[in-house]
């Protein structure tokens, strides 16, 4: 049976062992993907993201009980970043993932970046499409806890959670710009400490000044004892009605297609093109060096 | 092909609360370059062998000093090999007495470190049983 068909029949290690081809970008993965490909698109995909520490993984975890309490099979890919030192990465999501251990119907995924920025590994938007085609009714993508606006995982998920937690720091500070431009559901975790009520209110304020079409919801969550989740996932779930009234689910995936389709013609042309001129390629490069020729000229000619 | 780092899976099975060793070793295989994958305390060897199916690790190690090891090792090399894993090479560190170590190695454990092994003697043979 090929990797693909065993994957397609529920074999959990066949699909742990093509998410390992895809990231290390070995040649077999692309059939298997190719053939995997047109059975996704049924999966709803949830991306967690947040500053580091505020819950992520705590939360993730409470969801994905709350899915199996509803009998609905979840994936969770949990991204944290690789050393741009060593190239290693220590991936310790999984600690807080532990009561979801020994559930057939969970699958749990630790990733590193491996270089990549934006809070993603590179290969995550495969790895979504593969764990799609395996059956996954949720799929819960975990960011690295950057605390930048990460906008990769806004477009690869059809609903993307913002966690806060109170006491980082000043509260409005907390809250960076452009963390509004991504979160379809803002989640203030840890409400059981000091200061919540206020980094609530900071929240508000700041999506009062928002004009977005879509009224971001505010729940307060203590995942670490299972309150709120609830309401987030019912929160999702109206964010998820949203868009499949407003055609925002096509367009979503139109948007998420037309990047994935740049991406890949971008790598494509890129090898080809250094596969066929790698000698002038070098040639240039000491012209360039040296000041005898400039960039953009010489960027020209190779390419005519 | 780009690199394939070699993936790990640091685990403390049993009830055994002395994580340090543990912790140290994820950082030194980090600090080699390997993809740790740190699961945390109180885990039942059904939790380390569905763990390293679905991170498709490279190498399980096992950390115990609380003495338990006979009773734990065992069951995790019998559940990795139920699951298909045969691939999966597995190193146990912690408090292991000498006269135990020979029915580990018997067992299939790659490698038995005790306390005060340098974490690069550790690394070196990891990298050499993994060899990719
Ligand atoms: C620090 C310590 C504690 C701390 C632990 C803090 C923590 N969070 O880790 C505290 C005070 C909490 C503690 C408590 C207890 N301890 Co204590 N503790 C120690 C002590 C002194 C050092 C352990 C340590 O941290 N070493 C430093 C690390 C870096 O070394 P390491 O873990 O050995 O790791 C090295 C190697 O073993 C190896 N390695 C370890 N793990 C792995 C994993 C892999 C994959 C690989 C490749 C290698 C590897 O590489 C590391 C680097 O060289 C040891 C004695 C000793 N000298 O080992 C006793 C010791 C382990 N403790 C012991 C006991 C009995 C206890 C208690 C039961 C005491 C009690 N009656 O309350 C409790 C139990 C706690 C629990 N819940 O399990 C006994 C165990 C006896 C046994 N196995 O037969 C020991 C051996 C002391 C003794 N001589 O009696 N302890
Ligand atoms: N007080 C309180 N602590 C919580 C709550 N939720 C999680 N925590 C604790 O916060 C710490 C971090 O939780 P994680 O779930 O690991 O947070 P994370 O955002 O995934 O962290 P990174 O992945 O490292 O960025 C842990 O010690 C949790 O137990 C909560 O609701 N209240
Ligand atoms: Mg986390």
């Amino acid at each position: 049976m090929t990797l693909h068909d065993s994957i397609l029949s529920g074999d959990r290690r066949a699909l742990a062992r093509l998410i390992t081809k895809i990231e290390n970008d070995q040649p077999e993965s692309r059939a298997a993907l190719a053939a995997l490909y047109p059975r996704g698109g049924r999966a709803q995909v949830i991306g967690v993201t947040g500053a580091p520490g505020t819950g992520k993984s705590t939360l993730v975890s409470e969801m994905a009980k709350a899915y199996r309490r509803a009998a609905k099979t979840v994936a969770i890919i949990a991204v944290d970043p690789t050393s741009p030192f060593t190239g290693g990465a220590i991936l310790g999501d999984r600690i807080r993932m532990r009561d979801l251990s020994g559930d057939d119907g969970v699958f749990i995924r630790s990733m590193a970046t491996r270089g990549s920025l934006g809070g993603l590994a590179r290969a995550t938007d495969e790895v979504v499409a593969v764990v799609d085609a395996a059956g996954f009714d949720v799929i819960m993508i975990e960011t690295v806890g950057a605390g930048q606006s990460e906008v990769d995982i806004a477009r690869l998920a059809h609903t993307t959670l913002v966690v806060e937690a109170p006491g980082l720091g000043d509260d409005v500070q907390a809250i960076k710009a452009g963390i509004l431009e991504i979160a379809d559901v803002l989640v203030l975790n840890k409400a059981d400490l000091p200061g919540a009520e206020a980094a609530t209110r900071a929240l508000r304020g700041m999506l009062m000044l928002a004009h977005t079409q879509w009224d971001v919801p505010i729940c307060e969550t203590v995942a670490a004892e299972g309150k709120g989740v609830a309401e987030v996932i019912a929160a999702i779930d109206r964010h998820r009605n949203y868009l499949l009234q407003n055609d925002g689910m096509i367009q979503r995936e139109r948007d998420r297609v037309r990047r994935q389709l740049e991406n890949l013609a971008r790598d494509l042309l890129y090898s080809r093109f250094i596969a066929a001129k790698r000698d002038e390629v070098d040639a240039a490069i000491e012209a360039v060096a040296s000041r005898q020729r400039d960039p953009y000229s010489v960027v020209d000619e190779l390419l005519k | 092909m780009t690199t394939s780092p070699i993936r790990v899976l640091v685990a403390k099975p049993g009830l055994d609360g002395h994580d340090r060793g543990a912790k140290v070793i994820a950082r030194a295989l980090r600090d080699a370059g390997m993809e740790v994958i740190y699961t945390g305390l109180r885990q039942t060897p059904e939790m380390i062998a569905e763990a390293a199916l679905q991170e498709d690790v490279d190498v399980v190690g096992l950390s115990i000093l609380s003495g338990a090891h006979n009773a734990l090792v065992p069951k995790v090399m019998d559940l990795l090999k139920g699951k298909g894993l045969n691939d999966v090479r597995v190193f146990l560190g912690g408090i292991v007495p000498d006269e135990d170590i020979p029915p580990l190695k018997a067992l299939g454990v790659a490698d038995v470190f005790g306390p005060g092994t340098s974490t690069d003697v550790i690394v070196e043979s990891i990298r050499k049983t993994i060899r990719k």
